[in-house]
């Protein structure tokens, strides 16, 4: 597979690989993919309570160069943004910005499913206050 | 050392020095067609293709006479497999081969099956052999051939020949092998394992590309092919064209020499796959041998590598040349049918990674190899959510994923 150069620098020096606390009524999380499918993303983004900004955002993929690559981008794109802003961003996006091949397209839908999922669970714990957040998840996860 | 190293060697190989030397006068000053049977040009390219002859059938206990150049192994597999369905369409139309065969081989099968000849793919246990009372069970008296590999291109498994031609020959039933892997890495030899076809490749055994072999017996039984390519009736009738003199040359010279160097050289690789294969495990846990140790190739390891997928393995080896049974370096986007055929589960398949040593492989390659490896799937274990949720406790196997 030959990559853009994009690509080969956020797999040699990805942005933002880490975890941030899952229970934190602040922080969302997504979980999306399967490891028979070859590719696992979980992307984390923890939301500012007083200005609704995202702070932060982690990720860890399990998967080829190029999904590693869009999550990895993703989480610079997300700091900084609104809600509805990071909701915005759309899988074409991070094709274009990475120049994936068409047959890597499926790692930029995965990244956007991602942000989606991580929003979700956010809204969710905002939904359910006074909640940690475990048990409503949409993926259960340990 | 010199980056980058070449451990793909199950891919292809290059070309021995000696062997290319061997061919060099057969491109420019004896150019001449051994078909040409009234002149000196001639009777030189004939005197040398002969030799290769001899040279190709000692590799594997043949006679001369019974060895068939093609311009492939697929070839080769394709003449066995339609050649011997064509001519013994009377008796029955009934073929046995294995889901882990090559591709050329899975093939030509399928097209078999288009024109009526039933085939049965029989399965693989987790060691990545058949089981022979299957295959003693799907025999039938409509049975005209088998065809299973030797050593398998991915894995490195060695089948049973020698156990399923005595099958074969015991119910009458014609037996095929494609012995590109093992033939001249291995010791081989066609009455051991009274083998009726058996397929070689020149490029897999440091000789060039674009040239094959299809030994097809001679005596007890005798084997009759239908042509597949028609012409001006070279090689016993059996596959005209005009025979690529300095690629036979170049078989018959890597075949003499892996015949004289197979002892020395399968024992050398052994040792280096073996470091390999400890140095790895030492250094990582989750580490898994795909298919059986025991009968494995000497110089080939298959590995899968827990938590971590293949395609990112290899972009953090770029200086390393090896393959990967992950979807997402095959054309298919399927991860390998072979994995998959052992039961190890899709996960495994794209987390797996094949070495072929050989010829020019060193043990400071093999110790680099090690290092490395071990760094890349440290960086991306860290970055890896199954790893993660493991340590946390989790069964991923359980677990329920958000497929898409």
């Amino acid at each position: 597979m030959t990559y853009s150069t994009k690509v080969i620098d956020h797999f040699e020096h990805p942005r933002n690989i880490g975890s941030l606390p899952k229970d934190d009524p602040n922080v969302g999380t997504g979980l999306v993919g399967a490891p028979e499918c070859g590719d696992v993303m979980k992307l984390q983004i923890r939301i500012n309570p007083d200005t609704g900004i995202i702070d932060d955002a982690k990720f860890k993929t399990f998967g080829c160069g190029s999904a590693i690559a869009s999550s990895s981008l993703v989480t610079e794109w997300l700091k900084g943004r609104t809600v509805d802003q990071a909701l915005a961003i759309t899988n074409s996006d991070i094709v274009d910005e990475l120049q994936l091949p068409p047959v890597k397209i499926h790692c930029s839908v995965l990244a956007e499913d991602a942000i989606r999922a991580a929003i979700a669970d956010y809204q969710r714990k905002r939904e359910n206050k006074g909640g940690t957040g475990a048990g409503t998840h949409a993926q259960p996860f340990a | 050392m010199k980056l980058p190293i070449y451990m793909d060697y199950h891919a292809t190989t290059p070309v021995d020095p000696r062997v290319l030397e061997a061919m060099l006068p057969y491109f420019t000053q004896e150019f001449g067609n051994p078909a040409s049977r009234n002149h000196a040009f001639g009777w030189a390219a004939e005197k040398a293709v002969e030799l290769a002859r001899q040279q190709v059938a000692d590799l594997i206990g043949a006679g001369a006479k019974e060895i068939i150049f093609t311009s492939c192994a697929t070839e080769a597999n394709n003449l066995a497999l339609k050649g011997v369905a064509a001519m013994y369409g009377e008796k029955g139309n009934h073929v046995i081969t294995c889901v882990t065969e090559h591709k050329a081989v899975l093939d030509p099968c399928r097209q078999l099956e288009k024109q009526g000849v039933r085939v049965t793919y029989l399965p693989v246990r987790k060691d990545g052999r058949i089981d022979l009372d299957e295959l003693r069970a799907a025999i039938t008296d409509r049975t005209i051939l088998v065809s299973i590999m030797t050593a398998n291109n991915e894995i490195g498994v060695l089948q049973p020949v020698a156990e399923i031609g005595a099958i074969a020959r015991e119910k009458g039933v014609l037996f095929h092998t494609d012995a590109v892997q093992a033939a001249g890495k291995i010791p081989f030899d066609v009455n051991q394992v009274t083998a009726d076809l058996v397929s070689i490749s020149g490029h897999k055994i440091y000789g060039p590309k674009g040239i094959g072999a299809l030994f097809t017996r001679r005596r007890n039984p005798r084997v009759l092919l239908a042509e597949q390519i028609s012409g001006g009736g070279h090689e016993r009738g059996m596959r005209s064209g005009t025979l690529n003199v300095p690629g036979i040359v170049g078989l018959g010279a890597a075949a003499a020499i892996c015949k004289a160097e197979m002892a020395a050289e399968g024992e050398r690789l052994r040792r280096l796959r073996d470091r390999l294969n400890d140095g790895l495990h030492r250094n990582l846990d989750g580490i898994y041998v795909n298919g059986s140790m025991e009968h494995r190739l000497p110089h080939n390891l298959n590995i899968s590598v827990a938590y971590v997928e293949g395609e990112s393995l290899l972009m953090g080896i770029n200086d390393v040349a090896v393959s990967s049974g992950s979807a997402c370096t095959s054309a298919s986007l399927e991860p390998s049918f072979v994995l998959k055929a052992l039961g190890a589960g899709d996960d495994m398949a794209h987390s797996s990674i094949r070495f072929g040593l050989g010829r020019w492989t060193t043990e400071e390659e093999v110790d680099y190899v090690v290092d490395k490896l071990t760094a890349v799937v440290r960086r991306l274990r860290e970055m890896s959510p199954l790893y993660e949720l493991v340590k946390e406790g989790v069964d991923l196997s359980k677990h329920q994923w958000a497929r898409h």
